[in-house]
């Protein structure tokens, strides 16, 4: 089994964000960086199915600046065998531009499953891994919430409104991860050390301009503080007249 | 999901440390927020340890993680093991003592004074928690003066025999192994006393658990007692040789504690960070309040300092150049400092600062015991002024 995780360094979603002077982009200075949440949710499937296989390879792919690596190395200290990077002066706004840089490297390279995370945390997308299906002319499937392969076939389970859907699919083929797929293990301090010593390999890429532009970027207005307005049954007089009166929602 | 822990970095002290570095201390980090953190509150106020934690402990490589790894050790330099020991006791100074024990006072002497059979033998069982271990070395009349040690092991045709009681011993009743320090010689000769491997399971040894205790809550304390307790000839740590054997390990031991105090003070600090900007009296947050501003404008600065000379201390420590007194020097200041958060952040909550629920109290109360333990301040501030004036003031 030859897995590729397609993977994307992300500002930590705790951090505060500040926006930088140029107002369309995020200032980086003292920001924390993470692997993308829901990709963790793929690199610990492909880990898991190459462990059940109890053969096969777990390639980590990354399109982004020289600063992924440490990103790509978290993928291989959880477990992953070696590494790519197509580097490039930043991330193009358009999905399609990154899709088609990861689409060039995936092509021809044998992999029976390409996993992604179903979205990246930071621009919330959701279009990196079904136009690298469409690219690669390969099934697709979304939000994977729980996933078998036999016999080169694979059945996927999504959560969808009110209920699950049950897809089955040949491979190869390419699947976005959801929460609740697994469990992702935590780089074990071994991992991190044996990490240094996997291959990563760096490829320069210069993805295209593509057809979008990010003009703006603004902070969400800041929240107003709430208000307790008491406790208990006496509370409720109160609360159902500032409902009234102030909210305006009754 | 758990609320994330976003540490203390004032001088980007980050910026200081390597890719691995930030790698095990954000996995530790992690692990603590997702796995201790809900459960603390509730094992200290319950008194236990949180025992169903050792087997992920052993699987992210917590223990002796600065010990090669020929003997399945994470082969960690001594920033990163330090960083591990910040973060553990950022969750409990309890959880962090238990991880200390087990790298720093067991394995540590196994690994430096141990025959190359006991290595192979002892090392990868602890490293994986199947084997958990205990450090005897002070006994009830004995603390601050361990040389005056009563306990004795009589060499015999077959092994050797020992006698004795040892008091204040984490992780002594959970253990399967206990590094017993004894006597030798004569009762007034330290340069007699020994190390050895006593399998607990042996017949005369028996561990107690100490009740009472207002402080470590979630860490088992306890006294052994051996009484003709008969262990093989190779029970004995066949290089270990005197009083300064036992010393080596507290050296070891000390060190993690000094990264572990400016874990505790880290929580402390952050709890009170974001008490003083949330908590409203008089109509507005009491962190605009001067007083408040000057607790954590302390705090900080506290914190920053200790941040680095940990951080200097294990770089020496790396090129093989601290010393037992510059160890010393941190504990005593770390602990020192960290207690003192402790106390400002429990003042800051007022009577929410009393409550298991926050923090601050609990490790005030186990940095009361950190201060004691591993050298009293008052043993340190004793090293420091022998290494000042070259004068001892034991004897």
């Amino acid at each position: 089994m030859k897995i590729a995780v397609c993977i994307k360094r992300v500002p930590d979603s705790e951090t505060r964000v500040k926006i930088a002077s140029d107002g369309k982009s995020i200032d980086e200075a003292g920001v924390k960086f993470i692997l993308n949440p829901y990709d963790e949710f793929a690199v610990e499937e492909a880990l898991r199915l190459k462990e059940k296989a109890g053969t096969g390879e777990v390639v980590v792919v990354a399109l982004g600046s020289v600063a992924a690596q440490e990103t790509i190395r978290t993928a291989l200290a959880m477990g992953a065998d070696r590494g790519v990077l197509l580097q490039s002066q930043g991330l193009p706004p358009d999905g399609l531009e990154t899709a088609k840089g990861l689409a060039a490297e995936l092509k021809d390279a044998g992999f029976d499953l390409i996993l992604f995370g179903k979205m990246a945390i930071d621009d919330y997308n959701h279009q990196v891994g079904p136009m690298v299906a469409e690219l690669l002319d390969l099934p697709c499937v979304t939000t994977v919430a729980h996933l078998e392969i036999a016999g080169g076939r694979g059945t996927a389970e999504r959560e969808i409104e009110g209920g699950v859907e049950v897809v089955e699919f040949p491979l190869p083929a390419v699947l976005t991860t959801d929460k609740g797929l697994n469990e992702p293990r935590y780089p074990a301090l071994k991992g991190i050390m044996a990490a240094k010593k996997k291959p990563l390999e760096v490829k320069l890429t210069a993805p295209g301009p593509g057809a979008l532009e990010i003009i703006a970027l603004t902070l969400p207005p800041e929240r107003q503080a709430g208000k307790i307005v008491g406790e208990g049954s006496a509370a409720v007089a109160e609360l159902v007249r500032l409902l009234r009166e102030e909210a305006k929602v009754l | 999901m758990a609320a994330k822990f976003q540490g203390v970095d004032f001088y980007d002290v980050d910026g200081l440390l390597s890719e691995e570095e930030r790698a095990v201390r954000d996995t530790v980090r992690s692990w603590v927020d997702e796995r201790l953190m809900p459960i603390i509150g509730e094992h200290y106020v319950e008194g236990r340890f949180p025992k169903q934690l050792i087997p992920q402990m052993a699987e992210l490589g917590l223990f002796g993680a600065n010990l090669p790894e020929e003997y399945g050790c994470a082969g960690l330099n001594n920033v990163a093991y330090g960083l591990i020991m910040q973060e553990l006791e950022r969750g409990d100074s309890g959880v962090r003592s238990f991880a200390s024990v087990q790298g720093a006072l067991v394995m540590y002497p196994i690994y430096a004074f141990g025959s190359d059979e006991q290595k192979r033998r002892w090392l990868p069982k602890m490293v994986s928690g199947e084997v958990i271990g205990c450090f005897g070395l002070t006994e009830p009349d004995y603390g601050s003066n361990p040389g005056g040690m009563i306990t004795v092991a009589k060499e015999t045709k077959d092994g050797w025999v020992l006698n004795g009681a040892k008091m204040w011993i984490t992780n002594g009743s959970t253990a399967q192994a206990a590094i017993v320090w004894a006597k030798t010689g004569k009762l007034d000769d330290v340069n007699s006393i020994r190390g050895f491997i006593v399998p607990t399971d042996m017949k005369g040894f028996s561990a107690k658990d100490q009740k009472g205790k207002l402080s470590l809550r979630a860490s088992d304390t306890s006294e052994l007692v051996l009484e003709d307790v008969c262990v093989p000839k190779d029970a004995l740590l066949p290089k270990s040789s005197g009083l300064k054997s036992p010393l080596m390990c507290l050296t070891q031991a000390r060190y993690g504690i000094a990264w572990g105090a400016v874990g505790a003070a880290m929580a402390c600090y952050d709890e009170a960070v974001s008490y003083a900007k949330n908590r409203l009296m008089f109509g507005r947050p009491i962190g605009g309040f001067q007083l408040q501003q000057a607790r954590l404008a302390e705090m900080l600065t506290e914190i920053t300092k200790a941040q680095l000379l940990c951080l200097q201390l294990g770089r020496l420590k790396d090129q093989g150049k601290a010393t037992p007194q510059q160890v010393s020097l941190a504990k005593r200041n770390n602990v020192n400092i960290a207690t003192d958060v402790a106390r400002e952040t429990r003042r800051l909550l007022g009577a929410n600062g009393i409550l298991a629920e926050y923090q601050a109290m609990r490790h005030l109360a186990n940095l009361e015991s950190v201060y004691t333990y591993e050298g009293t301040h008052d043993v340190h501030t004793l090293i420091l002024g022998q290494e000042i004036t070259g004068l001892s003031a034991f004897n």
